[in-house]
């Protein structure tokens, strides 16, 4: 294989896992944003969303369904699953804590998260389980044969969708504008008629489904999952989100592929061993000269 | 129209209201003046539902509103320009418009409200396009302004719109309050430390003193009363 295609290969590569990364992060950012909380429990939602499409694809599976239709009919039960868990989780552990110091309702999202492992580790089992591979096969052309998978090229096209819908909804529909609006405050929001509590709810189903789209994806892809997974995938989309600015849409989408980039170029260059040495340097550097991440805005004064 | 019935209210165990009585008739500007701390604040925001009275009731055409969310209030008819104004700072011009008017489903009524604000504040219409938070001082207020107006209130509640503002600015904005309650007849209940220009343009006015009510009358007596001028005209 020539460099060339070494390269694009790597690419093409951090940017499915950057993808990702981005759906995760948008969960965490839209929910900073709007109640300046650090959803802890966040990647446990993504693992949720991927262990409901493995039992409900392991159903149609066994009724002899054809792939893509248990694709699409996986995909929306995982998506309604994992938000209902989403709701649910900001109602009992965030919701009462509203007005409490920051530090309590984070604390309550690390137990959340504990708890929803700890759930699944029992509900389930800890062993890794496979996962079919649910994403549609189809031929490349022969001269990107080498470089991408049809896997990787429907990640990144979903992944690239929903962002654009997620974007638009935000900037153009008037429940997106009272999303931004409550963001910048809450007060205000209220004055205007929004309903708050609402506007909270629905930033943690849609960050609840973003995060379970990305879970079915990144499953099918990899192949196998088990209850930690969460864990994992959410501290790497948790860094993507701080990175990008945490509170900024955008940011989260730019710093997954950032994110996802930096591991495979990493691991593709240099060793697999150093994927999350890279990973972390590269925030740390940027906090160091961005403290507030590449498209975030220094704490604004509330005047 | 709006009537408070011995409101007592305040913060945590910080009592700031005491046996507050006040009426606002229909398609009256009434203001309330006082120092800085005395409590006017703080009957707005019982007014809106940000804090809630412990005693005492607060009507709304005759029906109580104690305990009705802020955001339900919208709905009855009572909008606000907040003490600070409280742009959207990252929306802009047209989208603040447009949150104001976020209960609202009448597009064609809510186009038409638009071009009636753009038409009270043309700079408006100039910057529509540009982020509220980049708007000076005076164009926030207008903008503030113009966001409530966009609920259509019944009742619209202002909250010291004079802070911080040029003469020039203070003068043209309290000549457009008295716009909007000459022709849409919207009541207007407004805060103000700025005494003089308040009782100019107001019907009647009650004067607050460290969360008590010492003293109403038509706005005129209140300009001509030996203790109001020298306590709050500076005369």
């Amino acid at each position: 294989m020539g460099r060339m295609e070494y390269f694009l290969e790597i690419f093409f590569g951090g940017l499915t896992r950057g993808s990702i990364y981005a759906l995760i992060a948008l969960g965490y950012t839209m929910v900073y944003g709007i109640i300046q909380l650090i959803n802890f429990a966040h990647g446990e939602i993504y693992m949720i969303g991927a262990f409901t499409a493995l039992i409900v694809a392991g159903v149609l599976g066994s009724l002899g369904m054809p792939g893509y239709a248990i694709l699409l009919l996986t995909l929306p039960i995982a998506v309604i699953y994992a938000s209902a868990y989403g709701f649910t989780v900001e109602k009992i552990a965030y919701k009462p804590l509203r007005s409490a110091p920051r530090l309590s309702p984070l604390i309550s999202a690390i137990g959340m998260s504990i708890f929803l492992q700890n759930y699944i580790l029992l509900a389930q089992t800890a062993d890794f389980l496979p996962f079919p591979n649910l994403l549609p096969y189809f031929d490349l052309p022969d001269f990107v044969g080498g470089i991408l998978t049809s896997s990787e090229v429907t990640i990144v096209i979903t992944a690239a969708l929903v962002m654009a819908g997620l974007t638009s909804f935000i900037k153009f529909t008037r429940m997106g504008k009272a999303m931004r609006a409550t963001a910048q405050n809450q007060r205000m929001a209220m004055l205007v008629g929004v309903n708050v509590d609402q506007v909270i709810s629905l930033t943690f189903i849609i960050g609840s489904a973003l995060a379970a789209i990305g879970g079915v994806l990144i499953a099918s892809h990899i192949g196998q999952i088990n209850f930690y997974i969460g864990f994992i995938a959410g501290i790497k989309a948790f860094t993507a989100a701080v990175l990008g600015g945490i509170g900024s849409v955008p940011g989260a989408m730019l710093g997954g592929l950032v994110l996802g980039w930096t591991e495979s170029f990493a691991t593709g260059y240099v060793s697999s061993d150093y994927e999350d040495v890279f990973a972390f340097a590269l925030l740390v550097l940027i906090l160091i000269f961005r403290p507030a991440g590449i498209l975030g805005k220094a704490d604004s004064q509330k005047v | 129209m709006l009537k408070l019935i011995d409101v007592d209210a305040g913060y945590g165990p910080i009592p700031v209201l005491h046996a507050v009585n006040m009426e606002v008739g229909k398609g009256e500007i009434i203001t309330l003046i006082g120092a800085n701390g005395a409590g006017k604040t703080t009957t707005l925001m019982a007014v809106c539902g940000m804090v809630a009275p412990r005693k005492g009731d607060i009507l709304l055409e005759g029906i109580s509103i104690c305990g009705i969310p802020a955001n339900r209030l919208v709905e009855l008819g009572i909008s606000q320009v907040p003490e600070g104004r409280l742009i959207f700072p990252d929306l802009t011009v047209a989208e603040n418009l447009d949150m104001g008017a976020f209960l609202r489903k009448d597009r064609e009524g809510i186009h038409q409200d638009i071009e009636y604000v753009f038409d009270l504040f043309p700079i408006l219409a100039d910057r529509r396009h540009q982020p509220g938070g980049t708007l000076s001082g005076g164009e926030q207020q207008m903008l503030a302004i113009s966001r409530a107006i966009m609920a259509r209130p019944r009742l619209l509640l202002l909250d010291e719109p004079s802070l911080g503002l040029a003469p020039m600015i203070i003068r043209q904005i309290f000549d457009i309050i008295v716009k909007i309650n000459r022709e849409s007849g919207t009541t207007i209940f407004l805060v103000e430390q700025n005494a003089n220009q308040a009782l100019k343009i107001a019907h009647r006015g009650y004067v607050m003193e460290n969360g008590v009510i010492t003293l109403t009358d038509t706005a005129a007596n209140l300009l001509d009363n030996e203790d109001v001028k020298k306590a709050y005209l500076g005369i």
